[in-house]
C-alpha cells in the first residue's frame, strides 16, 4: 500500500521524500566502492573483519550474476548462488544486490542489501554501503544504529538462507559499515556488532500481529483506495487502531493524520510519551488540567495531588514574578510588545520573594 | 520535563498559545549577535549550498555557492565567508580590559593572582535550530585541517589564506556550544523552548517556524497555535514547495529536485558553454547567460534562508523582551574567558584543535560540563521563581515563613551564633536529620542545618518535617565574627524564606595532571606523536566531491 498517497488523500501529506543530490551522491559512491569487481570493498571486509584469511587480492574472488526477473526470481536466484558458494571453500564470493525474502506478520517482504560477502571459511557477511560520511573515525549515532537497525534486518533473513542449507554456513553478526572517509569520496569501513539489534527486530517479527488478524478485525467491505472522498477514507483509516506518539513523525507517512485525530480526542500523548507516564491514569487534556485546577479527581491519587501542588507553585511562581516586573507583562506568552522595556536591575534578585 | 513544565505544556494546548516556561531570560544576548543561517547540500558532507549571515537584521549578506561539487567555488564561499566573520571575531578580540586571574606559579607551587587580558566583550553566534550548530561545528572541522599555499606550497588544491583561521573559531564555538549555560553559539529554536511551552512535543519544537507559530503567531488571525504549527510544517504553494521552508541546513527534498537541480544544471551547461566559447563575442554572451544562471541560484537560495532569518531576528526580538537572569551576566563572562583564551591560543602561534583530544583534554572537558551543569541548574533556579517551583515540586527546596526565631550558640570555647531559625511551608523537601540547606542572602550562599520537625509531638528526630509543615533550622554562618548576628544576616520572624537543598557554587573537582603526567591507563603522555602537525584531510581526486 503507498502509505504516501493514502496520507495526501486524507489531507496530511508526509513530509517526506529523497532530494536527487542525495541520491546522485549516494549512488555514486556505491559504485565507488564496488568498483573493479568489488576489489575495494572485499579489500575493507578483509581488513575489518577477517585478517586470517588470505587476503582477496591473491585469493579466488567470484562475482555471480544475480539477475532474475521478479523478486521471487531474483531471490531464488540468490539462494543459489549461495549454495554455490557454499560449494567452493577458499574462495571470496561478493553478492552484488542480491534479494532476501523474510516472512513479517504473515506475507513475505522481499529485502536488497548492498552487498553479502561469503568468506573464504564460507560464513556469510551483511555489507551495508551509506553515504553519511566517517569523521575521525565516527559517523552520527543516530544514522550508525539506523542502519545496524537495517542491517539486522538482512542477517535474519540471511539466517533463514542458511537454516536451509546442510551445513549450515554461519552468519556472522558484526556487519561491515562502509561510509566516506570525512569530507572526501574515499571508502573506508567500520565492523557493526549488529547482535543487539538482530535478538530485537526478531523478537518483534515474533510479536507482530499477523496481517489476516488485523485484516479479520476490519468491518466488511473496507477500502484504502486514495480516490475515495476524503471523509470514506479517513473512516477506513480509523478502522485500523493506532497510537500515536511524536515519534512516529519521523517514521510514517500517516503520523500528521494520526496526530490530528490525537489532537482532536485531547490526547496528552501528543506531547510526548514521557509526559503521558508521569500523569498517572489521566490520559486527556481536559482531564489533567480539570484535576489540577481541583475541579475533577480524586486527591487521594498521587497523580493528582502532585498536579495540583504544581498548578498551585506555578501560579504562585507566575503571579510573584508578575508583582516584580511591575505588571508590565513581561512573562506573558504573547509577546505583543507592551511588557519592553521592563528590565530587572542586575542586582541580586531572591528567587522566592 | 517537570510537572510544571508539562502543566504549563497542558495549558498551551488548552489556550492556543505557548506559555511562559521562565519569567527571565535565562541566556546573555549580544547588542550585535551574528546571526548565521546555513543551507547545506543533501547528501554531502561539508558542501554548503549557501548562507546569510550578518548582524543587520535588514541587509544580510548573501553567499551562495552556485555548483556545490565545483572544489573552487565552495573555497570562494569559505573565503567570503571568512571575510566576514573573521573581522567581526576580531572587532571583539581586539578590546580587552585588565583582569586577575589565579595561576600557579611554577617555580614556588604557590597560587598566585596574575593581570591578565580579558576581551571586554565577545563575539556571539545564533544560528535557527541545533542542526545549525553542528553544521558550525562541520564546517569548523573542514577548515581548519586545510592548508595554504603560504603554509604548503606543494598542497594540490590550497585553500583561501583565511580559510583554515576561520575552521579553527567555528570549532572553538562548536565545542563551547556543548558547554551547559554557554552563549558564544545559541540555536534560536533552543533558546525559545527554554523559555517557553507550546502545546506541541519537544521533538516538534526543533521545527523553528512552529515553535514561532506557538509563540507569536502571526499573519493568520485568529489561529490557534496548533493551526498555526501545521500550517508552517506542512502548508505549501501551488508549486508544492514549502511555505515556512526548514530552518535547515538541509533543504526540503521538493525545492532540492524541483527548482534547485534544474537551476544547478542550467548553470553547469552555460559554464561548460562559457569555457568552449571560440571567439570574444561569442563568449561575451555565454558569459551573460551564466551571470542569469548564477542570479537564478541566488535569488532561489535566499528564498528559502530569508524567511528562517527574519524568523531568528523576530525570536530574538522576543527574547529581549525578558529581563535578563541575574547570574546570564556572570555565565557570559565565562563565555568571554573563553573567547579570549582562544584568541590568546590564536595568537600564540598553537596549532589548530587536534582531530582528538587528549585524555587530560577529554577529561577535562567532561569535568567542566558537568559542573557547568550543576551551575547553571543552581544559578536559573534562584533567578527565576518558575524554575525554582519546579525544584520546590520535586523537593529540593522550600519556601515558607519564618514562625519563630530562638538564639542559641555553639558550644566552642568561643560560642559563636547559631540561632534556630523556625519555619513554616507548605512544600515537602526532602529532608533528613542534620541536611544542609542554603539561601542566597546578599547574592551569596547562607548556610543553614536542618534541625528537625517543630511540633514537639513529633519530635522524636526521625520524621521528615513535612508532617505538619513546620520545621528548625540551624543558621550556620554569614553572621559575621562577633557574639551578636550582624543586622539582616539572620532572618526575622514574619519573613518569607526560600532555602534550597542544592548548592548554589560549584566546586571544582580534582585537579588533573598535565598532559606529559598522562597515566599509562589512559594512554600515556603524548609523546612524540603531538609534535607533529596534524595532516590535512585526503581530498577526493576528482574535481568535483
Amino acid at each position: 500500500m503507498d502509505k504516501a498517497a493514502l496520507a495526501s488523500a486524507l489531507g496530511s501529506p508526509a513530509a517526506f521524500g529523497q532530494s536527487q543530490f542525495a541520491l546522485t551522491r549516494g549512488n555514486a559512491f556505491e559504485a565507488k566502492v564496488k568498483a573493479d569487481g568489488g576489489a575495494e570493498l572485499l579489500r575493507l571486509v578483509h581488513e575489518r573483519l577477517d585478517r586470517g584469511a588470505e587476503p582477496p587480492a591473491e585469493a579466488r574472488v567470484e562475482v555471480p550474476d544475480l539477475s532474475a526477473t521478479g523478486p521471487e526470481g531474483r531471490t531464488a536466484r540468490t539462494a543459489l548462488a549461495l549454495r554455490e558458494a557454499a560449494g567452493t571453500p577458499g574462495a571470496w564470493t561478493l553478492l552484488d544486490h542480491p534479494m532476501l525474502a523474510l516472512d513479517v506478520a504473515g506475507s513475505p517482504a522481499f529485502l536488497e542489501p548492498d552487498a553479502v560477502v561469503v568468506h573464504p571459511d564460507g560464513s556469510w557477511t551483511v555489507v551495508e554501503i551509506k553515504s553519511f560520511p566517517m569523521l575521525d573515525g565516527s559517523a552520527d549515532p543516530a544514522k550508525v544504529g539506523a542502519a545496524a537497525r537495517q542491517a539486522a534486518v538482512y542477517v535474519l533473513a540471511l539466517e533463514r538462507v542458511a537454516a536451509r542449507l546442510d551445513p549450515a554456513p554461519r552468519v556472522r553478526h558484526r556487519v561491515l559499515l562502509v561510509c566516506p572517509k570525512d569530507f572526501s569520496n574515499l571508502p573506508t569501513a567500520s565492523a557493526v556488532d549488529v547482535r543487539k539489534q538482530r535478538a530485537v527486530t526478531d523478537r518483534q517479527l515474533a510479536r507482530l500481529t499477523r496481517v489476516e488478524d488485523i485484516a479479520d478485525a476490519l468491518p466488511e467491505g473496507v477500502c484504502f483506495s486514495p480516490e475515495l472522498p476524503a471523509e470514506e477514507l479517513a473512516a477506513a483509516v480509523e478502522a485500523v487502531p493506532a497510537a500515536y506518539a511524536p515519534e512516529c513523525l519521523s517514521a510514517c507517512e500517516l503520523a500528521f493524520h494520526c496526530r490530528a485525530g490525537s489532537r482532536e480526542a485531547g490526547a496528552v500523548t501528543c506531547l510526548g510519551r514521557p509526559v503521558r507516564a508521569e500523569l498517572g491514569g489521566l490520559s486527556t487534556v481536559e482531564d489533567v488540567l480539570a484535576a489540577a485546577r481541583g475541579e475533577a479527581g480524586d486527591p487521594d491519587d498521587p497523580a493528582v495531588a502532585a498536579l495540583r501542588r504544581a498548578a498551585r507553585l506555578r501560579a504562585e511562581a507566575l503571579a510573584t514574578a508578575g508583582s516584580r516586573s511591575g505588571g508590565a507583562g513581561t512573562a506573558s506568552a504573547a509577546g505583543d510588545g507592551s511588557g519592553a522595556g521592563s528590565r530587572t536591575g542586575v542586582g541580586e534578585v531572591s528567587a522566592c520573594r | 520535563m517537570s510537572l510544571i513544565t508539562t502543566l504549563a505544556r497542558l495549558e498551551a494546548v488548552r489556550t492556543g498559545r505557548a506559555q511562559p516556561a521562565a519569567t527571565v531570560r535565562h541566556r546573555h544576548l549580544s547588542d550585535r549577535p551574528l546571526v548565521f543561517v546555513p543551507l547545506t547540500t543533501a547528501g554531502e558532507a561539508g558542501a554548503p549550498l549557501g548562507a546569510l549571515v550578518g548582524t543587520d537584521r535588514d541587509a544580510p549578506h548573501l553567499l551562495v555557492v552556485p555548483q556545490p561539487r565545483d572544489r573552487d567555488l565552495r573555497f570562494a564561499f569559505l573565503a567570503d565567508l571568512a571575510d566576514i566573520v573573521l573581522p567581526h571575531i576580531e572587532a571583539y578580540a581586539e578590546s580587552v580590559e585588565a583582569a586577575e586571574r589565579t595561576e600557579t606559579d611554577p617555580e614556588t607551587g604557590k597560587r598566585v593572582k596574575v593581570e591578565v587580558d580579558l576581551c571586554a566583550d565577545a563575539a556571539q553566534l545564533v544560528v535557527p535550530s541545533r542542526a545549525g550548530v553542528d553544521f558550525v561545528r562541520l564546517l569548523g572541522r573542514s577548515m581548519r585541517f586545510r592548508r595554504t599555499a603560504e603554509q604548503d606550497p606543494e598542497t594540490p588544491h590550497p585553500a583561501p589564506p583565511r580559510v583554515p583561521l576561520l575552521g579553527r573559531w567555528l570549532t572553538h564555538y562548536g565545542e563551547r556550544a556543548r558547554v551547559p549555560g554557554s552563549s558564544l553559539l545559541l540555536a534560536m529554536t533552543d533558546l525559545l523552548g527554554r523559555h517557553w511551552a507550546t502545546g506541541q512535543s519537544t521533538l516538534e519544537d526543533q521545527h523553528l517556524g512552529a515553535l514561532l507559530a506557538w509563540i507569536a503567531p502571526d499573519g493568520t488571525q485568529g489561529a490557534t497555535g496548533a493551526e498555526a504549527a501545521r500550517r508552517a510544517e506542512l502548508a505549501r504553494d501551488a508549486d508544492g514547495q514549502l511555505l515556512c521552508p526548514p530552518a535547515g541546513p538541509a533543504t526540503d527534498p521538493a525545492f532540492d529536485n524541483r527548482l534547485l537541480a534544474p537551476a544547478i544544471e542550467r548553470h553547469h551547461r552555460a559554464r561548460t558553454a562559457l569555457a568552449a566559447a571560440e571567439d570574444g563575442l561569442e563568449a561575451d554572451d555565454r558569459l551573460g547567460a551564466l551571470t542569469a544562471a548564477e542570479r537564478e541560484i541566488r535569488g532561489l537560495v535566499e528564498s528559502r534562508t530569508r524567511p528562517t532569518w527574519d524568523a531568528v531576528w523576530r525570536g530574538l526580538d522576543l527574547l529581549r523582551e525578558l529581563p535578563e537572569g541575574a547570574h546570564a551576566e556572570e555565565r557570559w563572562t565565562r563565555d568571554r574567558w573563553s573567547f579570549t583564551s582562544h584568541r590568546d591560543r590564536i595568537l600564540a602561534g598553537e596549532p589548530p584543535q587536534p582531530r582528538r583530544d587528549d585524555a587530560v583534554t577529554a577529561a577535562n572537558k567532561l569535568a567542566t560540563r558537568e559542573r557547568e551543569q550543576a551551575r547553571l541548574e543552581a544559578q536559573e533556579a534562584l533567578d527565576d521563581p518558575l524554575v525554582m517551583a519546579g525544584r520546590r515540586l520535586s523537593g529540593e527546596a522550600f519556601a515558607g515563613e519564618v514562625v519563630d526565631v530562638v538564639m542559641a550558640y555553639s558550644e566552642s570555647k568561643r560560642p559563636s551564633p547559631r540561632p534556630l531559625v523556625t519555619v513554616r511551608t507548605d512544600d515537602r523537601p526532602h529532608l533528613g536529620e542534620r541536611v544542609k540547606v542554603y539561601r542566597s542572602l546578599g547574592g551569596k550562599p547562607q548556610t543553614a542545618e536542618y534541625v528537625g520537625p517543630a511540633a514537639p509531638d513529633h519530635g522524636d528526630g526521625t520524621g521528615t518535617g513535612a508532617d505538619d509543615g513546620t520545621l528548625v533550622l540551624r543558621i550556620m554562618d554569614k553572621m559575621g565574627r562577633g557574639k551578636e548576628p550582624e543586622a539582616g544576616s539572620v532572618p526575622e520572624k514574619g519573613d518569607l524564606v526560600c532555602f534550597t537543598l542544592f548548592e548554589h557554587e560549584q566546586r571544582g573537582g580534582a585537579k588533573l595532571p598535565d598532559p606529559e603526567q598522562t597515566p599509562w591507563t589512559h594512554g600515556g603522555p603524548p609523546g612524540e606523536t603531538a609534535t607533529v602537525p596534524e595532516a590535512a584531510d585526503a581530498q577526493t581526486e576528482e574535481d568535483v566531491l
